[in-house]
């Protein structure tokens, strides 16, 4: 701790133990915990107490019954925790109405536990019960009590203390905690209604994570048991977690497993399917399927869809996913909940006809099956699936119904269906299925590209981009996205009056440029007028859109063509860079400028090289560094070092560095005999740092660059920006004296009154 | 209480409600559906619709050719449109007190009720709906008149010839009572027996029920009905919406605790949501006219028409499209315009702010000082100048078979370029362009219906809490194409009564109450005595009086003097005779205090008897016997009338006297 903080840190606790004082808010605390944590990860936290006895007398002051807020409490307890301090302090602590002081003790609780277990524990392997230490033992017995209460709150504060314990303390004792204790957590499973659901599966969870199953396989028994016991809803979470475990036993996998899939095969049981289908519980449950098990209530059944979806969705790309995964029905069960939620699914029995009802029209279900359908697409299905789940998404990219964000889902679905059922590469075409898919796709997107909703356009832009940087190549593509309007009216979209769309615009006007598909723009308002290219286009979006988002969108383009070599770039480089870098240099917006600077690097490293270390040729770094000063790279690079935006001159100072060194010292100017005249260059750069921005630089010769580079200390300017602006404000000191001062304007009133 | 069931349209009901010695017309709605049987009127001569084939019979039989045509497989009556009139037999409407009219939709089929049926009562309308309902009736008028047409086909109605056509005219009902089109004398008749009400308004109908308009939501000066007597309440939903648009929010809190709810008017298109149709509206829109196609909208002159010309006002610019002309083609489109900006009161918050700004409420009116919507009577005249394509047109009539869409249909039939757009969803898109088939036009269905949907429907229901829901029996199972679509039904409890046309329904509640009113002064002499804590009781001797349907009490006459005439007194002239009052009596009887007193009283060989109403007190001496029940006391002795008052003044020392 530095001198300064230590000075502080006494008025501080007096502070913090006074409970007139009206201490700042929570993120104060929060951030001294977090300081306090950094000081005693860096040295002993015995010595830090010793030097600083404020701290003990904060510790031992709060401890005192008294009308302190729940959050100095908590703090201190925390801190105490932090310091591994008396043990005598939390019991009556624990069952504090606050939610941040119980939080805080049971971390207190569980911290001494460990600290008393880990002392007797080493050497000694595991320890018989009434071997524990005493405090140990009382910690326990005060576990047990609470675990064996009828109180529903104290029983959850238990478990949450022991999921903490198992979660992280990883000492031999924990396997002899879990024997003490799990008759008890058992017993707690037998009860009707089961106390505290959530809070048991996460312990479960919680000792089945830790080291506990390898010495104890008796805990695989209780979580199959609780995995019975529990209403799907909650044991959706258990399922999940048990199936994402490295290590358990096959049968439980798959009973888990079970409860994840059944409510999906209720939804397939719903509808008539075909007899001879493969339902989606065969073989993964042996229990009969209650096929009534969904809850009656709307948003109970929706919610556990929603759950059901989501868990699935993430277990999916895991490598410990269940196998064989099935994915023939999970695809036939994302295919029908999306029917069900258009209305146009066929129920075959009652609770089919209750499932229509509650799920017709349900946007939340639509994009939780969307987001799995579009997981779904990792894995091949049966020939006709496929073609049922192109139909589906098909029908909801169509339907007026489709909300904004249904509809934005709904594409990127499509998205990853057609990237999944792309041929195999080498063949230049999408296969004919995506074929026809295609065809129906842009017709669709026009529509969508008309939409009122603004939302809608955007997100039908997004895919138009994304379709074209995939397909752009192909001629199948090529020729049906031609045949449509879908071009045209992307271009007219650069005139949206959503800046969103406009950015979006930009983006799909730039790919589709690029892979020569833009057709000339040309609205029914203008029908005669003159027709702009792509790049005249978007240069009159970077200089006069007031917005920030489509001129940023347009630097991302500008930057994409010139690394790809886009025709109209390569046209003429130069002018093209001295036109982009002319308007980003002057732009207020600090991204345009970033994006400027990453233009202006790229062309740097085209002209030099970016791949081959060491200095570049001289004549290529002289020729270089005439274009470079014909664009007027380096007035723009030099005033964005003292750009009042951080990255910009972070960016700045990296684009001069990897000039500095390409030009090798062998290449120095002084050779050629005369030294170049650099005051004129100082100076202004001078008056930069100063803030006077207007003054320009006027022309610049390459030797003159190259001497201002060399005598830059631009590594010490890195290092400066590396800091993050706020260094100063973040310091501890800083806020030690921000909550001390807080106070002391409070101190100043209090003596006004006398 | 009954309910005469005239129309089976549930969007276009005609109901007679029979309530408290009132009868009460709810709506009186025109089914023009039938008009879909006939050919277009065609404002100009149209070879390909003169040249129809005529239909033959199966067996070569072609009498039936001028009356009947034959276009791409449908056949079709050539000749002046009808409309189904509700039923007229069903009760004999001349006995119909009022007529309450909830939106300008409902009230096409009135100079038909108002001026055949010798209705002698009055009409109850808002002033939009009104003035609205004579735009939309003048605008019928006008498109049936301005294309006379000689033929009248009778031919094919008759029942036995109806049976050998082929579908829909062999299912079409009740063809015989299909009657053509009223004339605008006819309507101004009509009109003139209504009288203007308000929102909230209490109106009397004979002393007997009070009806009062409430605002619905669904249209310029909608109401729903609430009939109340002092006992009961009766309300009636017709078309009502809850979402944003041009008029005032739906009243939904005045409908609560109602002993019967009649429901009608709910969405035709439950499954389309307005908003998606809107959006779908104006993308079709900026696709066709971007591509140089022209749009077709047929649409009503008043109505969704004001909604979807405020879409395009915002959308217009942003899809590029403001240099697109807009037509308004109708021959009350000036009105309707106009009308529109002048009923503020009517109008939502939002719209009744801009008023005050002072801006039109409406940005319709922008449009047109802009020129980007111009609005004519007709084709003809300065619209044929003006005419300027690609270009979107807004005109009637949505069935297709009059007004001026038939020309547009006609002209822009053949080009694929060209879309027409349903919006309004009184008509089956499919059978409206039957006879233009074959089409090179494309087709949008995009029906914008913004009553009450059935999940809207059962929050209003358990919001209101009304005893019985009464409704159109199409609303109690799911549509007949999505029978799986169980939540496209009313579902209430108990369960709606369902109604259909030509059916009385008895409505499932008796009247139990009539509210009496006291003369001040009669008032006055009571003296009310507490029996218990907050009961009290007092006697009233009075005159009941009715008259009107009112219940009023008054004094007794004074004691008649003795008249000294010798006319003969009429039984009718007998008047109660108020002199010998009895006080009543209350409270009960202790029987051991009784017995008790009665000993005291010199009473001996008293026995009492528990019976299963009470007590039986045997004086044996006096071979007397009283029987004391829960209401009445009973003093049986043998002919000693002294021994009874006796007796009886005892008894009464244990009750109350008032």
């Amino acid at each position: 701790m530095d001198p300064e903080c230590a000075r502080l840190l006494p008025a501080l606790c007096a502070v913090l133990a006074d409970p007139r004082q009206p201490v700042a808010d929570d993120t104060c605390l929060e951030k001294l915990l977090d300081w306090f944590k950094a000081v005693t990860e860096a040295g002993s936290s015995l010595l830090l107490l010793q030097e600083n006895p404020c701290l003990v007398e904060l510790l031992f002051h709060v401890l005192k019954p008294q009308d302190l807020s729940s959050r100095i409490l908590s703090f201190a307890l925390r801190l105490a925790g932090t310091f591994a301090a008396q043990e005598n302090c939390f019991q009556y602590l624990q069952g504090d109405p606050s939610l941040f002081v119980a939080s805080a003790a049971g971390q207190l609780l569980v911290h001494v536990l460990d600290l008393a277990m880990r002392g007797p524990a080493k050497g000694h392997g595991r320890l018989q019960a009434q071997d524990w230490p005493a405090c140990a033992q009382r910690i326990v017995c005060h576990l047990e009590d609470c675990l064996c209460s009828e109180a529903a709150p104290r029983v959850t504060q238990a478990l949450h203390v022991l999921t903490t314990a198992f979660g992280h303390c990883h000492g031999l004792w924990t396997q002899g905690l879990w024997v003490q204790l799990s008759p008890l957590v058992a017993r707690l499973l037998e009860k009707d209604p089961m106390p505290a659901p959530h809070a048991l599966v996460e312990l479960l969870l919680s000792v089945a994570r830790s080291s506990v199953p390898s010495s104890n396989p008796g805990l695989w028994e209780t979580a199959a048991q609780t995995l019975s016991r529990l209403s799907p809803m909650q044991a959706g979470p258990l399922a999940a977690g048990i199936l994402k475990l490295q290590d358990c036993p096959q049968a439980l996998r798959t009973q888990a497993f079970g409860v994840l899939l059944r409510p999906l095969a209720c939804v397939l049981e719903a509808t008539a399917q075909a007899p001879g289908t493969p339902g989606l519980l065969e073989g993964a449950a042996g229990d009969p399927m209650a096929v009534d098990m969904l809850p009656p209530s709307k948003s109970a059944c929706v919610g556990l869809l929603c759950s059901t979806l989501a868990h699935l969705e993430l277990l999916q790309p895991l490598p410990q996913r269940p196998s064989p995964w099935p994915q023939a029905p999970l695809l036939a069960a994302a295919v029908t909940i999306l029917r069900f939620c258009n209305g146009s699914a066929a129920p075959s029995s009652e609770v089919g006809g209750r499932l229509c009802a509650m799920l017709v029209g349900c946007v939340r279900v639509q994009r939780a099956a969307l987001d799995f359908l579009g997981v779904l697409s990792q894995g091949l299905g049966p020939r006709e699936l496929v073609t049922q789940v192109f139909a589906v998404l098909l029908e909801y990219l169509m339907s007026p119904d489709s909300s904004p964000t249904v509809l934005k889902k709904a594409f990127q679905a499509t998205l990853r269906w057609l990237l999944s059922s792309a041929v195999p590469p080498g063949c230049c075409d999408l296969e004919p299925r995506a074929q026809l898919v295609l065809r129906e796709l842009l017709a669709v997107l026009q529509k969508r590209l008309c939409s009122p909703c603004w939302e809608v356009r955007d997100s039908g832009l997004e895919f138009l981009t994304q379709m074209t940087r995939r397909w752009g190549g192909q001629a199948g593509f090529r020729q049906t996205l031609l045949a449509s309007e879908v071009p045209k009216l992307a271009s007219q979209l650069l005139q949206d009056p959503e800046s969103y769309v406009r950015a979006s615009a930009v983006a799909a006007a730039g790919q589709l440029s690029s892979q020569g598909l833009l057709a000339a723009p040309s609205s029914p308002e203008h029908p005669a007028g003159p027709q702009k290219t792509p790049l005249e286009e978007l240069l009159l979006v970077l200089t006069t859109d007031s917005e920030g988002f489509p001129r940023r969108a347009a630097m991302r383009v500008f930057t994409e063509w010139l690394r790809d070599g886009h025709m109209a770039v390569a046209e003429d480089r130069e002018r093209f860079m001295a036109r982009v870098l002319q308007a980003a240099s002057g732009d207020l917006d600090w991204e345009v400028r970033v994006q400027g600077l990453e233009l202006a690097l790229i062309f740097l490293q085209q002209l030099l090289g970016a791949r081959s270390p060491g200095a570049a040729p001289p004549g290529a770094l002289a020729q270089a560094l005439r274009a470079l000063c014909r664009v007027q790279l380096f007035e723009f690079a030099f005033r964005s070092l003292f750009d009042c935006d951080r990255p910009v001159a972070q960016k700045s100072c990296d684009l001069l560095l990897f000039l500095r060194a390409k030009a090798a010292p062998s290449s120095s100017p002084q050779e050629a005999g005369d030294s170049p005249d650099v005051a004129p260059v100082e100076a202004a750069l001078q008056r930069w740092r100063a803030g006077e921005q207007g003054q320009p630089l006027g022309e610049l010769a390459p030797e003159a660059v190259l001497a201002v580079l060399r005598s830059m200390d631009l590594e010490a300017l890195r290092d400066t920006l590396a800091e993050s602006s706020d260094h100063v404000e973040r310091s501890p000191q800083s806020l030690l004296q921000d909550v001390l001062a807080a106070v002391g304007v409070l101190g100043d009133n209090e003596a006004d009154c006398y | 209480m009954k309910l005469y069931c005239l129309s089976g349209h549930p969007t276009l009901p005609c109901n007679v409600l029979k309530f408290k010695s009132t009868t009460i017309m709810l709506d009186c709605g025109l089914d023009m559906t039938s008009t879909l049987n006939f050919l277009p009127l065609p404002l100009v001569q149209s070879p390909r619709l003169s040249n129809l084939p005529g239909w033959s019979l199966k067996d070569g039989n072609v009498f039936l050719d001028k009356e009947l045509k034959e276009c791409s497989g449908h056949v079709f009556v050539d000749s002046v449109p009808e409309f189904c009139l509700p039923e007229t037999e069903l009760i004999d409407l001349s006995t119909v007190d009022v007529i309450l009219i909830s939106n300008y939709h409902c009230m096409m089929a009135l100079p038909y009720i108002t001026e055949h049926t010798g209705f002698t009562g009055t009409v109850y309308a808002t002033e939009p709906t009104v003035q609205i309902g004579r735009l939309l009736m003048e605008e019928l008028v006008n498109f049936i008149e301005r294309v006379p047409k000689a033929q009248s086909a009778s031919l094919w109605k008759n029942k036995d010839i109806q049976r050998l056509l082929p579908s829909p005219l062999k299912d079409a009902v009740e063809v015989s009572t299909w009657r053509r089109c009223y004339t605008m004398q006819e309507v101004n008749s009509a009109l003139s027996k209504i009288q203007l009400v308000g929102y909230s308004q209490k109106i009397e109908l004979f002393g007997a029920v009070q009806v009062t308009p409430l605002s619905s939501g669904y249209a310029l000066g909608s109401s729903n009905w609430i009939i109340q007597s002092h006992y009961e309440k009766v309300s009636y939903v017709s078309g009502s919406s809850l979402l944003t648009t041009h008029p005032q929010p739906m009243d939904q809190a005045s409908l609560k605790n109602s002993d019967v709810l009649i429901l009608t008017g709910l969405t035709q298109i439950p499954t389309a949501n307005p908003d998606g149709m809107v959006g779908e509206f104006c993308s079709n829109l900026a696709l066709t006219v971007r591509n140089g196609g022209n749009v077709l909208v047929p649409c009503y002159p008043s109505g969704v028409i004001y909604d979807l010309l405020e879409c395009l006002y915002q959308y217009i610019d942003s899809a590029g499209l403001s240099s697109i002309p807009f037509y308004f083609i109708s021959p009350v489109a000036n009105s309707s315009l106009e009308f529109s900006q002048i009923f503020a009161e009517w109008l939502c918050h939002n719209k009744q702010t801009k008023v005050y700004l002072p801006e039109p409420p409406f940005p319709h009116a922008e449009l047109i000082q802009t020129n980007k919507l111009k609005h004519y009577p007709s084709i003809h005249g300065d619209f044929s100048n003006d005419f300027r394509q690609p270009c979107v047109v807004f005109t009637g009539h949505p069935s297709l078979r009059f007004g001026d869409v038939v020309h547009f249909m006609e002209l822009w039939g053949k080009s694929s370029l060209n879309t027409v757009i349903f919006t309004e969803p009184d008509f089956s898109y499919l059978e409206a362009l039957a006879p233009y088939q074959p089409l090179a036009m494309k087709c949008i269905y995009c029906p914008i219906d913004t009553r009450l949907n059935f999940i809207q429907v059962s929050k209003l229901l358990k919001e209101v809490q009304p005893l019985h829901v009464v409704c159109p029996e199409q609303y109690t199972q799911p549509p007949p194409a999505q029978s799986h679509r169980v939540d496209l039904m009313v579902d209430c409890q108990p369960p709606a009564m369902s109604y259909r046309r030509a059916e009385v329904l008895a409505l499932p509640f008796k009247r139990r109450y009539e509210k009496i009113e006291i003369m001040p002064e009669l008032a006055d002499s009571l003296v009310p005595m507490e029996i218990k804590p907050g009961i009290s009781l007092a006697t009233v001797s009075a005159v009941l009086h009715t008259k009107d349907n009112k219940h009023v009490l008054q004094p007794p006459p004074r004691p008649a003097q003795p008249t000294g005439g010798k006319k003969r007194k009429r039984a009718s002239d007998d008047i109660p005779d108020c002199k010998v009052l009895k006080p009543l009596l209350s409270g009960s009887i202790p029987v051991d205090q009784f017995v008790q007193t009665l000993e005291k009283h010199g009473f001996s060989d008293i026995k009492v008897e528990d019976t299963a109403k009470g007590h039986i007190v045997l004086l044996q001496e006096a071979e007397t016997l009283i029987q004391i029940e829960e209401d009445s006391t009973h003093i049986i002795c043998d002919d000693d009338e002294v021994l009874r008052v006796r007796l009886r003044d005892l008894v009464l020392k244990f009750l109350q006297k008032f």
